[in-house]
């Protein structure tokens, strides 16, 4: 009979650089920064890493650029990919490794160098060569759909949408200014929002998050082990992934939720035995590619009731200082998704939270922290729920 | 006896007023307006709604031939009519055959097509003619071609106009012409080419062909004949000894010269508003010229139903301005957008998924009866394994479920708008949309597909459909 992950496995260390237009610094300089910083963290040395798993969707292909990086020679290295779950499936993998006692001390570490590509927005996924004829559309104009459609569903005119979603926004850059190693440090007025170019319609410049590079790394341990390392460990309460497509065939598929989401909920609350996520989640990083996205993964995770979510953003329900506050560090909006490492970036916040080290953005008591991550597009998504607490 | 069986034709959506031409270069404007493809439309997309026109109403397995003629084929070593025929989902036992090389060429498709039914070699031979010639700026023909496309189906049975004879003379005069590799229309001195060309020939042939039949002038009902301009189309009729009330407008005004479907495009028209005894004569022009004369039927009341030329006309938009008809014909170079290269295309993937690429195949479950696009082995409501019919989605009509306008992908008729539409019957899909104003494309609005070109790619010209506001 299978066992959930409740409660096996902590993080004992964690490291993230600055994420941003890092130029100056290659995939491998920042995975040297993010895993020193973990190492340092967890009072470790590198030769006691068991196994790692690195997550990066363009930076590097098997485990060789970690060995050599971080000059961990001779252990089993895992390349992940999982769209924008990857570092988040790194840390699970490496999660199952230690809790299936193969190894005592595992690295998940994600990285990823977007700005070398040149591109304006992500370039396309995979480089599969096929017939050629799906239309390239952006990521935006994917997520953009849902917009129209969630507009069109719920009676909003236009400009209440627009409202609605740009309010997401103004919350995450505020967060953002508390975060010295946020890309973007500064407020967004609503008026900024709603008066940005448009990218696909109605998404404006402000409804996206941007490109960027950055690394975070994870070393966990079997949480019976966990106090050896630290007094205050962070203990992983669930790792649910949920990977749908037949949005994409489906005439049944409504544009308006994400089905992965609401099904990786409901295991992720269920492995972490959470019955009402409202009251019981204390925070939350979910996967802010788009503003739209955000919004309409509020109603997925059941924090707010389907249809619903507006009344809350309006409320202020998800600001820092209100009653579960979402991307308290700023977001992919403040951060940029250098997709290979936001999931550790939004599991770093988590832990930091718990921990009582987040500074200025610090909340009163976390609690039960929840990370979300999506890849893919509204029909067809990949989902990564992971709970974490004391 | 054999003839006509039934018509259609296709004129792009977008027109410019040929003023707006004359003012870029500051030259003299010539009259009207000429029709403009998309940058997404080709002879062989045209073509085929060209023949898709045609075939409203009519059994796609009773043709049994397809011609396809153009001056203007976008491949030299790959066939027109074949890529034709899998659009129109017709079996691969259909003959195709190209035409090609001369503005004449339709006319000729359309001899062998009589050829082979009075051979008993075919019994419905499908005709369609398309062309996209274009002159260097600041140049009479840049304001003078035209884009547009015509279709005929030939048969023994159901015919609306009988086939009373053809006639044809071989010249091979230069007076317009183009070399491989030429991207603009060659010519030589105006008056040389209508005098010693146009003037002579045209006129031998339609004289050739009432001789051979044993009909005058005055026994025509309409003349649907090529010319390369009002005044000379004009200029033409009184040679040919017929009234002005006998002369089926040139579409010169409102279309312009479309090269190798002008005469059939015009004989589409006057078969629009012909009766039931009207004699009909048909004359193309190009290195010689070529005639026949159709006698209408009683059944042409049948055939009220095609766009053909008239609903085409009517159905239009504006171009911005000039610089969308230099952008869409890539005469400019634009700078490239900071997105990622194309992946190249794989020949052989494109050729497993043919089905669902060229005729829109989508399939339809025999256990839970559900549609479904693109084809899957495996039933997205009833997980069924390998359990389904072929459904051509292509006729569909659809409607929008929801949409986007994405500035941020590279398009030539910016923005990218994406439509997911659901299609009538059941199955859903993704699609760019074309030919729309953006401001007006609504979540629940109906659309009709499209066959169009997505991009070409080292080498090749990559087909498919998209969604587009019913026309007319």
């Amino acid at each position: 009979m299978a066992e959930g992950i409740k409660d096996r496995v902590a993080i004992v260390g964690m490291g993230c650089t600055k994420f941003g237009e890092n130029w100056d610094k290659s995939a491998d300089d920042m995975m040297v920064e993010a895993a020193y910083e973990a190492y340092e963290d967890a009072g470790i040395e590198p030769k006691d890493i068991d196994a790692a798993w690195y997550g990066t969707t363009s930076s590097g292909s098997t485990g060789g650029p970690v060995a050599g990086a971080l000059k961990l020679q001779y252990v089993p290295i895992t390349r992940v990919e999982n769209a924008c779950a990857t570092a988040s499936d790194a840390l699970r993998n490496a999660s199952y490794a230690v809790a299936s006692r193969v190894c005592d001390i595992a690295l998940a570490i994600g990285v990823d160098k977007l700005k070398d590509t040149g591109f304006s927005g992500l370039g396309s996924a995979g480089g599969i060569m096929d017939a050629g004829v799906r239309p390239s559309t952006t990521a935006p104009g994917m997520f953009a759909m849902m917009a129209t459609k969630y507009f069109f569903r719920y009676g909003l005119s236009p400009d209440e949408g627009k409202r609605m979603i740009g309010l997401v926004s103004v919350k995450s850059h505020h967060n953002g200014t508390l975060n010295p190693k946020a890309h973007f440090q500064r407020e967004v007025s609503l008026e900024t929002v709603l008066k940005a170019p448009i990218i696909a319609w109605p998404l404006g410049l402000f409804d996206c998050c941007g490109v960027s590079d950055g690394s975070a790394a994870a070393i966990v341990v079997r949480a019976e082990d966990a106090k050896k390392f630290r007094p205050d460990p962070v203990r992983i309460k669930a790792l649910q992934m949920s990977v749908g497509n037949e949005g994409l065939v489906r005439s049944d598929y409504d544009y308006t939720h994400v089905e992965s989401t609401w099904q990786a909920g409901l295991k992720a609350y269920e492995e972490a035995g959470v019955k009402t996520p409202r009251e019981e989640i204390g925070m939350a990083e979910v996967h802010d590619c788009f503003s739209i996205t955000e919004a309409v993964t509020m109603e997925d995770l059941q924090f707010s009731p389907r249809g619903e979510v507006r009344a809350d953003i309006e409320s202020g329900f998800f600001n820092l200082d209100g009653g579960l506050p979402v991307q308290p560090d700023g977001g992919l909006k403040c951060f940029g998704h250098p997709i290979g490492a936001s999931g550790l970036r939004m599991i770093y916040e988590m832990y930091k939270q718990i921990q009582g080290k987040a500074g200025p953005r610090q909340l009163k008591n976390p609690k039960l922290g929840l990370t979300h991550n999506l890849g893919g597009a509204p029909p067809a998504c990949t989902i990564f729920v992971g709970i974490y607490g004391e | 006896m054999a003839g006509i069986r039934s018509y259609g034709a296709y004129i792009p959506l977008h027109r410019l007023p040929r003023s707006q031409i004359a003012t870029a270069w500051a030259v003299a404007p010539q009259a009207g307006e000429k029709a403009v493809r998309n940058f997404d439309e080709d002879s062989i997309t045209m073509a085929t709604a060209a023949a898709i026109d045609c075939l409203r109403g009519i059994d796609r397995s009773a043709v049994d031939a397809l011609y396809f003629a153009t001056s203007t084929s976008p491949y030299t070593e790959r066939q027109g009519s074949s890529i034709i025929a899998s659009a129109l989902d017709l079996p691969s036992s259909v003959r195709t055959v190209d035409f090609g090389n001369s503005l004449r060429c339709g006319m000729e498709a359309v001899a062998a097509a009589m050829d082979a039914i009075n051979a008993g070699s075919a019994t419905n031979v499908l005709v369609t003619v398309a062309d996209t010639r274009i002159g260097a700026a600041q140049g009479e023909f840049e304001q003078s071609f035209g884009d547009g496309a015509a279709a005929l189906l030939l048969s023994k049975d159901g015919v609306i106009a009988t086939m009373l004879g053809s006639y044809s003379m071989t010249v091979p005069i230069m007076d317009r012409w183009r070399a491989e590799g030429d991207a603009f229309v060659r010519a030589w001195e105006d008056r040389w080419t209508i005098d010693e060309g146009y003037n002579k020939f045209l006129p031998q042939a339609a004289a050739g062909v009432l001789k051979k039949l044993g009909l005058e002038p005055k026994d025509l009902a309409k003349a649907a004949y090529y010319g390369p301009s009002a005044r000379r189309h004009g200029g033409i009729a009184r040679r040919m000894g017929l009234e002005e009330a006998q002369v089926q407008d040139s579409l010169f005004n409102t279309v312009g010269d479309t090269g190798a479907a002008l005469s059939l495009m015009i004989l589409v028209a006057a078969l629009e508003e012909a009766k039931a005894g009207d004699k009909v004569l048909c004359v193309g022009y190009g290195n010689g010229a070529s005639a026949f004369v159709v006698e209408v039927t009683p059944a042409i009341e049948k055939a009220r139903d095609r766009r053909g030329i008239r609903q085409n006309l009517a159905s239009k938009r504006y171009l911005a301005n000039f610089e969308k008809y230099l952008r869409w014909r890539e005469l400019v170079t634009f700078s490239a957008a900071a997105r990622p290269e194309r992946v190249p295309i794989s020949v052989a993937a494109l050729w497993r998924d043919t089905d669902q690429v060229l005729p829109l195949h989508g399939a339809k479950c025999k256990v839970c009866g559900t549609q479904q696009y693109p084809p899957q082995r495996v039933c997205i409501v009833c997980h069924s394994k390998d359990q389904f019919d072929p459904v051509t989605l292509s006729d569909h009509k659809a409607t929008i479920f929801t949409f986007t306008h994405d500035n941020l992908a590279a398009s030539a008729d910016p923005p990218m708008t994406v439509t997911v539409v659901d299609f009538d019957g059941g199955g859903r899909g993704i699609f760019n949309m074309t030919d729309r104003e953006p401001q007006e494309v609504q979540v629940g609005q109906q659309v009709e597909m499209t066959f169009r070109k997505l991009y070409l790619d080292r080498g090749v010209h990559n087909y498919y459909w998209k969604t587009m506001p019913a026309r007319g």
